[in-house]
């Protein structure tokens, strides 16, 4: 009950920041990846944010013997640099650019029902079976560090 | 351009908050990609904290409608048709490459992973250069 009560927390906690960041406004995204328009660099500045306070907790954390509620961290092990990463990661960002929303604003727009969110979102997740599909992954990818 | 700023840094700060929350309580990584997309993988051990943490975000999504009216908009000039199949880009694409932004943009670079930064680097790559091409052909 308690892992579900934080992780919910740490949803709405993360909804939030992705709003007040500006992330949520496709338009603003598509603005920061055209640079060609009338660009706005300002969302560059999410990672400066996120990543500042995570690189600085994230250190004190895994200091830690173990999480609060679990009885192990599970970070990813470093892997290699595959074909995989790389190809995925260009379709990402092929798709980012098309429709300005990635993974986390999509989900929360999606509230909104404004049907691009709606629309996304449906398509997301089609595309995330068809890999499921194409890669027959086992269910769990997680690995304890 | 100022408040935009200081907005994106004070946003960027409460989503490295929430993945260090996640982290402290449940020792797990806030990759929003991997958290939904494990959910439509089937049931594990990890189904509930992860439906947890959806429900979370869509909660927090209905809270900014009325806290931050105008927060959420949808892309003006992008047809239903491109939104569709840029949500297939993006779908398989975070699986394959294993997160998006906030595992390998956030989480990932947080802690020094050299295929993060390299995931992060391709899809900031391809994402500027999608938006511009789709700029200057009035997509």
């Amino acid at each position: 009950m308690r892992r579900m009560g934080s992780s919910f927390a740490a949803g709405i906690l993360f909804a939030i920041g992705l709003g007040v960041s500006g992330m949520t406004d496709a338009n603003k995204v598509i603005s920061f990846l055209n640079l060609a328009g009338d660009w706005d660099p300002s969302l560059a500045f999410v990672m400066v944010g996120g990543i500042g306070v995570h690189m600085m907790f994230y250190r004190l954390v895994m200091r830690r013997p173990s999480p609060l509620f679990e009885a192990s961290f599970s970070v990813p092990a470093q892997g290699e640099i595959s074909p995989q990463l790389v190809s995925g990661a260009a379709l990402f960002g092929i798709g980012w650019g098309m429709g300005g929303f990635c993974p986390g604003p999509g989900l929360v727009s999606s509230v909104s029902l404004s049907s691009p969110a709606v629309v996304f979102v449906v398509f997301m997740s089609l595309g995330m079976m068809l890999h499921q599909v194409v890669a027959r992954k086992p269910a769990s990818t997680t690995r304890s560090a | 351009m100022i408040s935009a700023i200081m907005a994106a840094t004070a946003g960027g700060a409460l989503i490295g908050l929430a993945a260090t929350w996640l982290l402290l309580s449940n020792g797990k990584i806030a990759g929003v990609s991997g958290i939904y997309g494990g959910l439509l993988a089937g049931w594990n051990q990890d189904t509930q904290w992860k439906v947890a943490f959806v429900i979370g975000l869509v909660v927090g999504g209905a809270l900014l409608v009325n806290i931050l009216p105008g927060a959420i908009a949808a892309p003006d000039g992008r047809s239903l048709l491109l939104v569709a199949a840029a949500g297939v880009f993006v779908g398989f694409g975070t699986r394959l490459g294993n997160g998006c932004t906030s595992g390998h943009g956030i989480c990932g670079l947080s802690r020094y992973s050299l295929r993060s930064l390299v995931a992060t680097l391709t899809f900031m790559l391809t994402g500027f250069a999608t938006a511009t091409l789709l700029g200057v052909l009035g997509g």
